[in-house]
């Protein structure tokens, strides 16, 4: 046995502990207030619910304390803990410090446990409050420790029988990775630092887009727990009025975190855009989208008690596609279709993540079908002109398009399912993989969703619940479809949208689902005014859903219309781009645009220059490359620049950051795909060195030299004087080439603490280093010598987009946000002053967020 | 439910299915061999990245245009053309998943994804060199 020097065991042992005891507390909590829910009589029933209410109480400190203590071990670098190891590093600014927490599975989870805890203990202060609430918290919050327990068992990391279950984030490192290091009783000494944060994900939304996308997905397990109350109480209509303000809070935070990863991937990803239909993206959008269309079903029970099957279904499918996303994600299963899914973490974690999945996914549904007939809701006459008839539509083609992402994005599952694999070679010769455009696969069903929903949003309102008089109807909805053909029809004329690239048909179905969605905007905001009578108490729906409309027209219009900037030509070569020999379209590949240091290059309208790079002072290997934007010509004159950085890796491989100039109208978007490594560059080529006399052109062999003057201590700002015997001399030169073109040059020699330093100066744009080589002292002629390379010294290699309207997105998902959380503070009977701090505070941090911060 | 509701409800199920049917080409997961049997075919090939061949791509002259050499498990070996920048880590990577048509000989490529070992670190191999790499053991 080693003794090993410099660990610190007790804060690992203390973690360990916690885990422990809050599986355990999980376990009791979830027995307890089953036990509870199911007892006959009240007095055992009530005392069951006090013993799960403490050992709750215990879990959530339990909770709480594994993650200050993982907080404690990467804050400390304590490198002997794997986990320390793997996301810390000294170098690391402290702000990412909670980001490399959640950077892992283990730390994931554990987000995940700590927001069911939050939720749970709010939704118990929220049940004891009234009377009639009271019987809701054990069933509920049955499943929550439930939850609570499997989320534990993911982290427990204690053997069973020879099978480790979970992986728990207090391993040590030298029993993780076998190195001949670990045979040393010092190994500490030599770890000097952990891997740290992956660059990828050094990004501020790295530090707030997980714990808002989890507290989406954890939020979803109340309607899902309150389903399963409402079947085990055999109160099977009356949870749906307790039920919706939760459903709104979870559309409203979900949707938020959903797009806040959109923002990032558009902000720091360099996928090209906001919305990529990547499997890891649909995979949160579905629950999003099913938990939409089931806010809709509940409030159509609420008002004719109509559809109670389906709002059932929907709160069952909403957590139980999040389970399932989670099992897509962390399984590695979707390993060759998704940039960014975790690769395989071994067997044993999928294994559990799969129980997890089925042991809530089965016997809910199971108990769904069991209880299908006491759902059925009261036949009656349909009436095409009632509004619940309308949203019913709606909610259903949301359902249908989540099932379609899902069933798309499934696709590798298929491959690996027994039975289907083979049904699937046998019909499509092969393993089925996504068509040659996916993304336009997708799109192709979205936009007739957004056609159907658009308009759908658009009238519903308009409706009353059970029967609507026509003339009534038709007299309000004439002016919104009036002003919004109207907008389309100008848009048309003076903004066209010209996505040509599947034909005709498809840029008619665009300017299909653009009219639909500018109707909604229109329709909702003018709902407000004539029907609600600008009433904002009660305009939740109707804010909400203009924001909705809003947001897909931003998504039409710069999807639409986005443009590559970069695609010109190479150094004024034409680059004919291949022609698909199927299709005879365009293949639209060359997005790649190089751009030699100070020489302009044209980009659509603009003269762009790369100017200069520097490194980031507080990160190693991160450069940044200022690129020069100017727009002449008619019109404004425009001038700004650019500033995309990477992370230039030990093997010269770069990880880059986009970087944008936004204007109201549009944002011009460019990252860097290809930069040389500076540190790597070979120089071959020698100093060809000249005596000159003053004023007088000497010839080199690549042109003539002339030195104007030479300037004595100069003011210059790459000259620093720090003694007084410190000296230095600047030469005015003037080269003339070939091409009687006149470039000048500044070098610099100096006498610093008696030693000489020469600061050359580099012609970029001529591939060309002058250097001052010293004076004759005699002769006062000057030393000067050239270099000149063959090949450019510095270039970077840059893909520039233009997106239009790009802020209507952000602009619309924030107010979409807002108009949700009024409607859910309304159905709480928050107070005035309530409302208002709410919704003041969450969307001047969501509009700092999304349309100032970047 | 209601009855047109329902009538609703199918139309577009059939509408959707009736777009994925006539109107998708779902593409198939192919070996670089088969490939080469039927030039043209739009496939997706689970290869890796052959370290023996050089990588050609000099941004200066074309940004857009990588040619390098693939070959899968099954020992097929081609040439991969892909106009565009080449991808970050390409080198480092232990799999590449080319979608694209074989063309003319070589492997036209439209799209390269990269599976990393380092991407999410999980990877004990990974951790295990750059261990050893910090403490130069």
């Amino acid at each position: 046995m080693i003794q090993f020097q410099g660990e610190h065991l007790l804060p690992g042992q203390l973690g360990h502990f916690f885990v422990i005891l809050a599986m355990v507390s999980a376990l009791l909590s979830t027995i307890s207030f089953f036990s509870s829910a199911y007892s006959k009589d009240l007095a055992s029933g009530a005392s069951w619910e006090k013993i799960a209410r403490y050992s709750f109480g215990i879990h959530a400190i339990s909770v709480m304390a594994i993650f200050s203590v993982i907080f404690f071990l990467c804050f400390n670098h304590y490198y002997e803990y794997m986990y320390a190891y793997k996301h810390a590093s000294k170098e690391l600014e402290y702000k990412y410090l909670l980001a490399c927490i959640w950077e892992g599975q283990e730390g994931s989870f554990l987000l995940w446990a700590i927001w069911h805890v939050v939720l749970g203990s709010c939704f118990m202060m929220y049940a004891k409050k009234k009377e009639e609430r009271k019987q809701w918290l054990s069933p509920v919050m049955g499943v929550v420790a439930l939850a609570q327990f499997f989320l534990m068992l993911m982290i427990l990391g204690i053997y069973f029988f020879g099978v480790r279950i979970g992986n728990s984030p207090f391993t040590l490192t030298r029993n993780e990775i076998p190195a001949p290091i670990f045979s040393r009783p010092d190994y500490l000494n030599f770890i000097k630092d952990g891997m740290g944060l992956n660059v990828l994900l050094r990004n501020y939304w790295m530090v707030i887009h997980p714990p808002v996308l989890f507290l989406g997905f954890a939020s979803t397990i109340i309607p899902f727990a309150f389903a399963y109350a409402g079947i085990q109480t055999k109160r099977f209509g009356e949870w749906v009025k307790l039920v919706i303000p939760w459903t709104l809070f979870s559309v409203a935070v979900l949707g938020v975190g959903i797009m806040m990863g959109g923002k990032w991937a558009y902000e720091s990803l360099s996928f090209g855009g906001y919305w990529a239909w990547d499997p890891v993206e649909n995979a949160s959008l579905v629950p999003w989208l099913i938990m939409v269309a089931g806010l809709h079903t509940l409030l159509i029970y609420n008002s004719t008690k109509q559809s109670l099957s389906s709002s059932y279904l929907f709160m069952i499918l909403s957590f139980v596609f999040v389970l399932y996303s989670t099992f897509l994600t962390r399984t590695g299963i979707l390993g060759d279709t998704s940039v960014h899914a975790f690769t395989e973490s071994g067997q044993a974690i999928n294994i559990m993540i799969g129980i997890f999945v089925l042991s809530f996914t089965l016997p809910m549904l199971g108990l769904y079908f069991r209880n299908k007939k006491h759902f059925a809701s009261v036949l009656q006459e349909e009436d095409t002109s009632s509004r619940e008839f309308w949203m019913f539509i709606g909610s259903l083609v949301i359902f249908l398009s989540a099932l379609f992402v899902i069933l798309v994005t499934s696709i590798p599952v298929y491959g690996k399912t027994p039975l289907l694999k083979d049904l699937i070679l046998k019909l499509h010769g092969g393993p089925l993989a996504l068509p040659e455009d996916p993304e336009f696969l997708y799109n192709k069903v979205m936009v007739l969703v957004a056609i159907i929903l658009g308009i759908l949003t658009a009238i519903s309102q308009y409706f009353k619940y059970k029967h609507t008089d026509t003339k009534y109807f038709l007299a309000k909805i004439l002016w919104p479809t009036m002003v919004a053909a109207l907008i389309t029809l100008l848009v048309a004329i003076f903004g066209p949208l010209t996505y040509e690239k599947h034909g005709p048909g498809f840029l008619v179905a665009i300017y299909i689902a653009f009219f639909a969605m500018v109707y909604a905007v229109v329709a909702n905001a003018m709902y407000i005014f004539t029907v609600l009578k600008g009433n904002l108490k009660f305009a939740g729906a109707s804010i909400a859903h203009f924001g909705f409309g809003l947001m897909i027209v931003g998504v039409l219009i710069s999807s639409a219309n986005k443009k590559v900037l970069s695609n010109s030509n190479a150094n004024g070569l034409v680059i004919p781009a291949g022609t698909d020999p199927m299709t005879r379209k365009q293949d639209n590949q060359l997005e790649n645009l190089t751009l030699l240091r100070s020489i302009p290059a044209k980009m659509g309208d603009y003269d762009v220059t790369y100017l200069a790079d520097s490194s980031s002072l507080k990160e190693s290997g991160r450069i940044f490359y200022k690129i020069h934007f100017s727009k002449t010509g008619k019109g404004a004159k425009e001038d700004f620049n650019i500033m995309p950085d990477l992370y230039m890796m030990k093997n010269s491989n770069i990880s880059p950051n986009p970087d944008s100039k936004t204007f109201l109208t549009e944002d011009v978007f460019t990252y860097i795909t290809n930069a040389i490594d500076k540190t790597k560059v070979e120089d071959t080529a020698t100093f060809e060195v000249k005596e000159l006399a003053l004023k007088e052109n000497t010839m080199f062999s690549f042109g003539y030299v002339k030195v104007d003057s030479v300037n004595v201590n100069p003011e210059d700002q790459r000259v620093t004087y720090t003694n007084k015997s410190d000296n230095a001399l600047m030469a005015r030169i003037t080269i003339t080439l070939p091409d009687s073109m006149h470039v000048m040059s500044k070098p610099v020699i100096q006498v610093k603490d008696n030693n000489i330093i020469r600061i050359n100066d580099t012609l970029y744009a001529q591939n060309m280093i002058v250097q001052f080589e010293g004076v004759d002292t005699e002769t006062r002629k000057v030393r000067i010598g050239v270099k000149r390379s063959s090949s450019p010294m510095d270039y970077i290699t840059v893909k520039t987009y233009l997106f239009p309207y790009i802020n209507l997105v952000w602009v619309g998902l924030v107010i979409l946000a807002l108009g949700t959380l009024l409607s859910m503070l309304k159905r709480w009977n928050a107070s005035k002053m309530t409302i208002v701090l709410t919704l003041l505070l969450s969307g001047a941090a969501l509009f700092y967020m999304f349309l100032i911060a970047s | 439910m209601k009855k047109s509701s329902i009538i609703i409800l199918i139309g577009i199920a059939s509408l959707i299915v009736g777009i994925l049917v006539y109107g998708v080409d779902f593409s198939t997961y192919s070996t670089i061999t088969s490939a080469q049997k039927s030039p043209g075919k739009f496939v997706h090939i689970i290869a890796s990245l052959d370290k023996t061949q050089p990588i050609q791509y000099d941004p200066i002259n074309n940004p857009n245009y990588l040619s390098f050499y693939a070959v899968d498990s099954l020992g097929g070996t081609t040439q991969v053309i892909y106009h565009n920048s080449k991808p970050t880590d390409m080198e480092k990577s232990d799999r590449l998943v080319l979608k694209g048509k074989m063309e003319n000989g070589h492997f036209e490529c439209s799209d390269i994804l990269l599976k990393c070992p380092s991407k999410y670190k999980d990877n004990k191999n990974n951790l295990e060199r750059n261990l050893k790499e910090q403490t130069g053991n």
